[in-house]
């Protein structure tokens, strides 16, 4: 290991070091204070680290192209980071609860070994990586879906998510092996070049990627891979859900993206077809369940299931436009969903309310509060003058430009569907009134500055066409 | 920093301001200074035009500016005004400043929220008039439609929910239909450099093939229609309207509706001509129900606020109908009847407002006599009826008899008749005006409470005359507003008439 290969691993050592230096701490903390501030610390140090993500670095491959450090997986690494940063944030307030006690520092360690996990799985240049990577994101998610150790609806989400994570990494597995019996190797360009050299594409190859993308799916929360996301995402504990539902998500679809663009991309017509069907049924399903559904947080998972299908019509297009607009959206969808997932745990940590129905005339009471879900859930919605219409708008641009118009228009039309439920808690909020609405709520500061750091990015991400032209020319395309 | 910006930026600095004054004193100042200056800037807009326009400057859009927005997709930020856009661009300023002084002391609760979203909500109306580039257009016709719901359910009455909900998913499915347009027209189209572009100007300079023109066309017309109350996606507009507060209707059937026909003329027919030949007939149908079953429509309600909606619909829809007339003399008619009607049914809703406030009923039946106890109001509602069933004299003779005129040129039985049947709706108008003035104004006082009813205040009363001073003077002088009009027409009925 000399000072080059530092530098290019520099996300993944660096986090490392702070996993490492973390540990340590909290083995020679005792008392109650001292893990505050461990908290606290922890916090500094991954901002500093988010920091550092941003300097200029050089690009290059390790380990005989088994890691690839390039721009685009640099900036999808950070643009995690913020989004880890700001569920740290959040849940400052909810680890000092009485009965989080003596396991405040676990919440960061795991959050960063998972993310030390997404960190691999994106700059990975060959399936074993993916696939140890992937399993390093997930079996800390599960843990800490179990967090509440006390409550039964989170062991049942951490038990629901280690089996269906177990199962979808089985099917990827299965896939990833008729892979390699067809093309020999588990590198990524290796594949693609012998794959382009075949008259024909083997049906074996097909049922692999079938597999793949199956395995990921599950992972993305795609319909009909998905049932396992609402329950897993009302057990878990609220910062726990905003995560699965951002960075976990976020993780999963940039490796997709890039996994279909280079591996698979002589079978660009084979993938198509089948992440446009999952995508419209994503859609629709996600849309119609949300419509009904009266938990916050359910109401947020089914949602995010919809976006997720949003997310697809990027991915579909195969373009150096199409993967700018996966990044550019799941950038705007970290902070559209953690400001909602932020407002909501402020609310359930201090009253313990997760209805919708106990969120009527919280304008009233908590007018700040309401003003941030509701550019949230706008930004959800993709109404402007918030981010959520910019990314929106260019995900259809970007399905249009290869002519995928029905496709589009399906798409189109199940915005509309959103809205409606998107305006069910605004509704709520705004005009519904309440005899027992939720009293005036105080945050602590570094919850508050998570919620700003939201509204800014909200507000200035879209409007801003500097950091669209940013991440336009870092992608690739077929 | 350039002319046109400034009807986008006074708005939003205006927004910022009422943000953080102290009391509803305040709010209403800040909101009527900012208003003030809102209108006397469109009227130094609308004199140096058509200065400019006498001096000979022949350009298509002047006070053109365009700056990149996204480079990478060609997406500008690009204005520029017409003699439309002007004319549309003084109707909204007028109808805004009307409706903030109609407002000045009817809302009862979170007054400084109610004048952030009226105001958020004009921004987007002005944003969309200077707008020559698709992207920002869409950007603030939708930053126009959403403060709707908002300003509905909260501050609205009767069954704002519903209505609220209605019209927004209504309108907001409307504007998909568009995204989904627009998005087309996109990827067809190619300016100077052979890039794609959202810019209408450059678009139009190619003419787009015949099969996308055919494919977007009636998603375009569509979506711009259900925003132009075209039948039968007209049912957002009587609920959505009858339950909205004073201004907020005042603002949505004054000018927003006029989005619809605005968008259909400078989207839809100009980008797409050919399609719009070949569909008209279709729309032409649709256009004629909507104007004869909105007119009927009215017969049979009761609610002052319903009644003003269905004439709404029915005087939108002679909008559309004149539109796809597609001559200048029809078009210039159409262009006319939407700042006709615009002022016309803003002094109705303000009227409206202002007597409910003050009977706190809006059912016909159980009024009368008003003439007696509010005499300003009620002459007021008389010349407002009297104007809006065509009275020569007022703006609404003026665009009604151009749009027959221009309908009339077209020889053929099928446009013949439909001029006819749309014509003999002017007769159901006059029918259930003077139904509602006499049932409303004359006769007996039913109510004993009614007696002690006080006169419009003087915020009324210049919310009022404000918008009886336009009617009358657009009524008595057309000819400067239709030359500015017909001029800027030319190029668009060039493009519609070069088909054939």
């Amino acid at each position: 290991m000399n000072l080059q290969t530092f530098l290019l691993m520099r996300h993944e050592i660096i986090l490392m070091i702070i996993i490492l230096v973390m540990l340590a701490a909290e083995i020679f903390s005792d008392d109650k204070k001292n893990t505050y501030n461990l908290s606290i610390i922890s916090i500094i140090l991954f901002a500093i680290h988010t920091i550092i993500g941003y300097l200029p670095g050089e690009q290059g491959t390790l380990f005989g192209k088994m890691y690839i450090n390039s721009e685009l997986t640099v900036q999808m690494k950070n643009i995690l980071n913020i989004g880890v940063l700001i569920v740290l944030l959040q849940a400052s307030q909810w680890l000092r609860k009485p009965e989080n006690e003596g396991k405040t520092t676990e919440f960061s360690l795991l959050i960063y070994s998972t993310l030390l996990g997404m960190y691999f799985m994106i700059s990975s240049g060959n399936f074993l990586m993916l696939f140890i990577g992937l399993e390093t994101a997930t079996i800390p998610v599960a843990t800490l879906a179990a967090y509440d150790k006390y409550r039964n609806q989170s062991s049942e989400a951490g038990i629901k998510l280690l089996l269906s994570s177990a199962l979808s990494s089985g099917i990827l597995l299965f896939g990833l092996s008729m892979i390699y019996a067809v093309a020999g190797t588990f590198y990524f360009e290796q594949i693609s070049s012998n794959l382009a050299t075949m008259s024909h594409t083997p049906a074996l190859l097909a049922l692999g990627m079938i597999f793949f993308i199956a395995g990921m799916a599950f992972k993305i929360s795609l319909v009909p891979f998905h049932l396992w996301t609402a329950d897993v995402y009302e057990g878990a504990p609220v910062p726990v859900t905003s995560y699965l539902s951002v960075v976990s998500k976020g993780a999963s679809v940039f490796i997709f993206t890039i996994v279909l663009y280079t591996v698979f991309k002589s079978m660009l017509v084979l993938w198509t077809d089948a992440v446009i069907g999952i995508a419209v049924a994503t859609m629709i399903i996600g849309n119609l369940f949300a419509l009904r559904q009266k938990n916050m947080k359910r109401f947020l998972a089914f949602s995010s299931i919809a976006q997720a299908g949003f997310i697809l019509l990027g991915t579909v297009a195969g373009s150096q436009f199409g993967m700018s607009t996966v990044l550019y959206f799941v950038l705007i969808y970290i902070f559209s969903n953690l400001a909602a997932f932020g407002v909501v745990s402020i609310i359930s940590y201090s009253t313990g309310k997760e209805s919708m129905n106990d969120y009527k005339g919280l304008y009233n009471t908590n007018p700040k509060l309401s003003l941030i879900m509701m550019l949230a859930l706008f930004s959800l919605a993709g109404i402007p003058p918030v981010a959520g219409f910019f990314g929106k708008f260019f995900l259809f641009m970007a399905s249009a430009e290869q002519g995928y118009y029905y496709f589009v228009l399906i798409a189109v039309l199940n915005t509309i569907i959103s809205l409606y439920y998107y305006l069910l808690p605004v509704k709520a909020m705004f005009i519904d009134t309440n005899e027992t609405p939720i009293e005036p709520l105080k945050s602590e500061l570094l919850p508050k500055i998570a919620l700003v750091l939201c509204v800014v990015g909200l507000l200035v991400i879209g409007f801003a066409s500097p950091v669209f032209e940013y991440l336009k020319e870092i992608s690739f395309g077929i | 920093m350039d002319f046109l910006s400034l009807f986008v930026i006074i708005p939003t600095i205006t927004v910022f301001a009422i943000a953080v004054s102290k009391n509803y004193q305040q709010t209403r100042l800040i909101a009527a200074v900012g208003m003030g200056i809102q209108l006397i800037l469109s009227i130094v807009l609308l004199f140096s035009y058509m200065a400019l326009r006498k001096a000979g400057n022949t350009e298509e859009m002047l006070y053109a500016h365009s700056y990149m927005w996204f480079p990478a997709l060609n997406i500008k930020y690009s204005i520029g005004v017409d003699g439309i856009a002007v004319a549309m661009i003084v109707l909204t300023s007028v109808i805004v400043f009307a409706g903030v002084f109609a407002s000045w002391i009817s809302v009862e609760k979170w007054q400084k929220e109610f004048f952030i979203f009226l105001i958020l909500l004009a921004t987007g109306v002005f944003g969309f008039f200077i707008s020559l580039d698709m992207f920002t257009m869409f950007l603030f016709y939708e930053l126009a439609v959403l403060p709707m719901y908002i300003l509905i359910g909260i501050w609205g009455s009767g069954r704002k929910e519903y209505g609220a909900m209605k019209l927004t998913l209504m309108l907001m499915g409307g504007s998909a239909l568009l995204l989904f347009g627009i998005i087309g027209i996109y990827y067809n189209s190619f300016d100077t450099f052979g890039n794609h572009t959202f810019d209408i100007i450059e678009i139009s300079h190619n003419n787009l093939p015949l099969n996308v023109q055919l494919f977007f066309y009636p998603f375009i017309f569509v979506g711009f229609g259900v925003l132009g109350a075209l039948f039968p996606l007209h049912t957002w507009s009587p609920d959505g309207h009858a339950s909205a507060p004073t201004a907020v209707s005042m603002l949505h059937a004054g000018v927003l509706m006029k989005l619809g026909g605005y968008g259909i003329l400078r989207v839809a027919m100009f980008l797409l001509p050919e399609a719009a030949q070949t569909t008209a007939w279709i729309f032409i149908i649709l256009a004629t129900i909507g104007v004869v079953y909105g007119a009927f429509g009215v017969i049979w309600q009761k609610d002052l606020k319903y009644i003003n909606a269905y004439s709404s619909v029915s005087h939108v829809g002679l909008i559309t109908f004149g539109l796809l007339m597609m001559n200048t003399t029809a078009m210039d008619g159409a262009v006319i009847q939407m700042i006709s009607h615009g002022l016309m049914t803003a002094l109705f809703f303000a009227l409206i407002g202002m007597i409910y406030g003050r009977t706190h009923t809006r059912d016909i039946t159980q009024m009368g006599g008003l003439m007696k106890v509010i005499p300003f109001l009620a002459v007021c509602y008389v010349i407002g009826g009297l104007a809006s069933l065509g009275l020569p004299g007022f703006s609404g003779f003026v665009a009604e008899m151009t749009i027959f005129f221009g309908a009339f040129q077209h020889a053929d039985a099928f446009r013949t008749v439909a001029t006819i049947l749309v014509a003999s709706s002017i007769v159901v108008a006059a029918v259930y005006i003077l139904r509602v003035i006499g049932i409303l104004l004359f006769g007996p006082i039913k109510n004993a409470h009614f007696e002690e009813l006080k006169d419009a205040t003087w915020y009324e009363r210049v919310s009022t005359v404000t918008l009886i001073l336009a009617i009358t003077i657009i009524g008595v002088a057309p000819f400067w507003l239709s030359d500015m009009i017909q001029v800027s027409l030319s190029p668009i009925v060039a493009r519609l008439t070069s088909v054939f």
